[in-house]
């Protein structure tokens, strides 16, 4: 246990705590959006309700997500001092512009989207509620551009091991960004769908609000109908990336250990990776299937890990199995949008109770594999902190190791106390449900609009949210 | 001017605006314990639940203009200060989700708690990184070198428990701005009392920060600093008097002004004694500077989008002026 592997534990216990709140903000903010420009252009109340129940999901998420990833900035010099004064030149001004046109952005219109409903009128709250999800992604370009520039660094230039800037276009729109910023911002996308289907499911399932809760399946499902298929392509997308940029790192997802020299490299579906002596100890392989997915040819040729040194390798076991969790997930939710693509065309989406059932249980499955995918990320950066230039150990502060021992005890603790309270009142905003009978402030009051009408009210009322006439 | 004395003007500009706008966000936090009943702990809650969260974003921005503009610095005191810093981070942790949390909330009991003491640490844990900063820093080479209770003294203890004064004193004349009745009478006398406690701490502090730090002295004393030094102890006297004569008056906007007139004359007074000394008293702004492109890419940045910045956020505290209703914001 020294100052270099607590401050690694430590960044990743607060990233991967962090990451659970902005994928979720992201997707959801993108909702309201949509839920927003339904209720400007229908003027149908109920989509003003919806707008106003998911929006208390979306400040409790918001909050915690704003104070943990206050913690990853200060990181940064707490303990990688060394790390952000060598790279600083190029890799700061990325940070700075996220706060400059992103954290303030959200900052500045989250306070009217929240409580400004009484005091403006519903277009300039609507144009705060598409600033704050343009914030959100804004803030996810930025953050992206620099773990990119962390992996596949470009526009630089190495004098006395100090980084200088040579172009910052170049660095900022780095090789890995496209693929990352895509691949990224639809998982938010993706599992905000997957929550907001799982909880509409549920009060589906529980007879209660049934028609704002079928609108609100309806537009989920449409989303993830949208995202899961293109998620899959750009899964694809991103494997062949790293395959050009990070060789070894594909290497070790794939638990690949020798270069093929005839034929295709097998794909192992199951694998136990021996680092030490260098095999898998037990893998079953589809003949071919590695060069099909990354080189998509059959004989493509695939770097195995033995053509490079031991101390440049991943974490082979790590990489292997999150990276396959990480696609499961993806696999499991694609097979659950074409069974609701059947469901549909039988017109019983909303009646099979079996279907709103899984929607119930998978919904958290997009956490997960955001979590397995930034694992695979940056596990599979190791040993670099800038890839194939500043190795992890030299990049940390020379603090005590007292003080990261200290700092990720009350993280652990502090993590625990936030995260429980946090689904505590998730979970009790759900109870409650939404607000269908408290007054529209006049503001919002405008004519034309149509009020809910009395089955719409009734909890146990039916209704379509097709119907709407858009 | 230089690229480097612009960033550092732009440094010291956010750091006074995150005193300011957090300051008086944290001082509202820190009044919770003496308020009398919720509704009381509602309006206070009202009164900040829209702005808070901006207000905080100038402290991320300082601390990333900080690492673009003086890496090595940022890289130093981050190191030097770790558990002052994490501290503080923890503190705001449990002040940004009480918001959230405690609307939520049945029993409002444990997040008035976690809003009060996180915030109090955080306030804490920001005057021991100030007065740990004027404790000086060891540094071999571009690097941190000491240990990690350094910044601990009881100088830097003393500016903790100052600052607490001094945010409650930001937090109760920014509360007379946005209540009427008998909160606002209760925010007028914590206000008097928080304003002698801070002027009594001021004066404690000014006298003690040559003995300290001993090149502050012959600072003051040498030109050309002696011909304009002693000009900010005087505007922090004004302020005062400014302050309390408004109090008296029960007027509602100048006792915040004045109040923030006092923070600008303790904060320029401090600048003007140690420049161009940054981490005293080793490195100057110039020897820790970054790149000149990174200085300038950066900068372009800041001139385009820092004025809207400042523009919607004003637009934002405009659409929320006024006295807190009784029923407070909602959501």
């Amino acid at each position: 246990m020294d100052a270099v592997f607590l401050s690694r534990i430590q960044f990743a216990v607060t990233t991967m705590f962090h990451i659970l709140f902005p994928v979720l903000t992201i997707g959801l903010a993108l909702y309201l959006v949509v839920v927003e420009l339904l209720w400007l252009m229908t003027k149908h109340e109920i989509y003003y309700r919806m707008y106003r129940f998911w929006v208390k999901i979306f400040a409790i998420n918001f909050g915690v997500g704003v104070v943990s990833g206050v913690v990853l900035e200060f990181e940064f010099g707490t303990n990688f001092a060394n790390f952000s004064q060598a790279v600083s030149n190029v890799f700061s001004p990325l940070l700075a512009f996220e706060v400059m046109t992103a954290f303030f952005l959200e900052a500045g219109f989250l306070g009217v989207m929240l409580f400004g409903w009484e005091r403006v009128n519903r277009t300039i709250h609507f144009v705060a509620t598409c600033l704050v999800a343009s914030g959100a992604i804004i803030s996810a370009f930025w953050i992206l551009a620099a773990n990119s520039w962390m992996q596949t660094p470009a526009g630089y230039r190495l004098a006395d091991g100090k980084f200088m800037v040579t172009d910052f276009s170049a660095a900022i729109f780095n090789p890995s960004l496209p693929a990352r910023m895509s691949h990224m911002t639809m998982a938010s996308f993706e599992t905000a769908a997957f929550v907001i289907a799982g909880i509409s499911a549920y009060y589906l399932l529980k007879k209660r609000q049934t028609p704002l809760f079928r609108r609100s399946l309806g537009i989920s499902l449409l989303m993830a109908a949208l995202f899961v298929p293109l998620q899959v392509y750009l899964g694809d997308v991103s494997g062949r990336e790293v395959f050009h940029h990070q060789p070894i790192k594909l290497a070790a997802m794939e638990s690949h250990w020798e270069t093929n020299t005839a034929g295709g490299a097998p794909f192992a579906v199951i694998a136990f990776p021996d680092m030490e002596a260098e095999k898998n100890l037990f893998a079953i392989d589809v003949p071919d299937g590695l060069s099909l997915l990354v080189t998509h040819t059959f004989q493509g040729k695939v770097l195995g890990l033995k053509e490079f040194p031991k101390n440049d390798r991943p974490d082979v076991f790590i990489l292997f199995w999150s990276f396959r969790l990480m696609v499961a997930i993806g696999f499991i939710l694609l097979i659950v949008m074409i069974w609701a693509a059947v469901l549909w065309r039988q017109g019983r989406l909303y009646e099979s109770r079996s279907f709103l059932k899984t929607l119930l249980v998978i919904h958290p499955l997009g956490f997960l594999a955001t979590e397995f995918g930034w694992i695979t990320n940056e596990v599979g950066r190791q040993p670099w902190l800038v890839y194939h230039l500043v190795r992890t150990k030299e990049g940390v502060s020379p603090i005590h190791v007292g003080n990261v021992i200290w700092s990720l005890s009350l993280f652990l603790i502090i993590f625990l106390v936030v995260g429980t309270s946090y689904l505590y009142y998730i979970f009790k905003t759900l109870r409650i449900g939404p607000d269908l009978a408290s007054p529209l402030p006049p503001i919002q009051r405008l004519a034309g609009m149509r009020p809910l009408q009395k089955e719409e009210k009734d909890d146990l009322g039916i209704g379509s949210w097709g119907d709407t006439g858009g | 001017m230089d690229l480097v004395t612009i960033w550092s003007c732009l440094i010291g500009l956010a750091i006074i605006l995150y005193v300011i706008l957090d300051g008086f966000s944290l001082g509202v936090a820190l009044l919770f314990r003496s308020t009398r009943n919720e509704e009381e702990r509602d309006v206070l809650m009202s009164s900040i639940a829209p702005v808070w969260d901006a207000n905080q974003t100038w402290l991320v921005f300082g601390g990333g203009a900080l690492l673009v503009a003086f890496p090595m610095i940022y890289g130093v005191l981050f190191s030097a200060l770790y558990i002052p810093l994490l501290t503080f981070i923890f503190g705001l942790i449990f002040r940004g989700v009480a918001f959230e949390f405690r609307a939520n909330a049945t029993r409002k009991g444990p997040w008035n708690m976690a809003f009060f003491l996180g915030s109090l640490v955080a306030v804490v844990a920001q005057g021991l990184t100030l007065g740990g900063i004027l404790s000086g820093t060891k540094v071999a080479g571009d690097r941190f070198a000491g240990g990690p209770f350094d910044w601990l003294n009881p100088f830097s203890m003393t500016v903790g428990m100052a600052l607490v004064a001094g945010y409650i004193l930001l937090g109760s004349t920014y509360l007379i701005i946005k209540t009427t009745g008998t909160v606002q009478e209760w925010a007028y006398r914590r206000a008097v009392r928080s304003a002698f406690i801070v002027l009594a701490f001021q004066v404690v502090v000014t006298i003690w920060t040559p003995i300290h730090y001993p090149s502050t002295l012959s600072n003051w004393i040498s030109p050309p600093r002696v011909y304009f030094i002693w000009a900010f102890p005087l505007i922090g006297l004004l302020a005062f008097y400014g302050v309390i004569k408004n109090l008296r008056a029960r007027r509602e906007a100048l006792p915040f002004v004045f109040s923030v007139a006092f923070f600008f004359a303790g904060y320029l007074g401090l600048i003007a004694s140690i420049y161009p000394y940054v981490v005293p008293p080793n490195i100057t702004f110039q020897e820790a500077a970054a790149q000149h492109e990174t200085l300038r890419f950066t900068l372009w940045g800041a001139i385009i989008v820092l004025p809207l910045v400042l523009g919607y956020t004003a637009y934002s505290y405009s659409i929320f002026r006024g006295k807190v209703g009784k029923d407070g914001y909602h959501y």
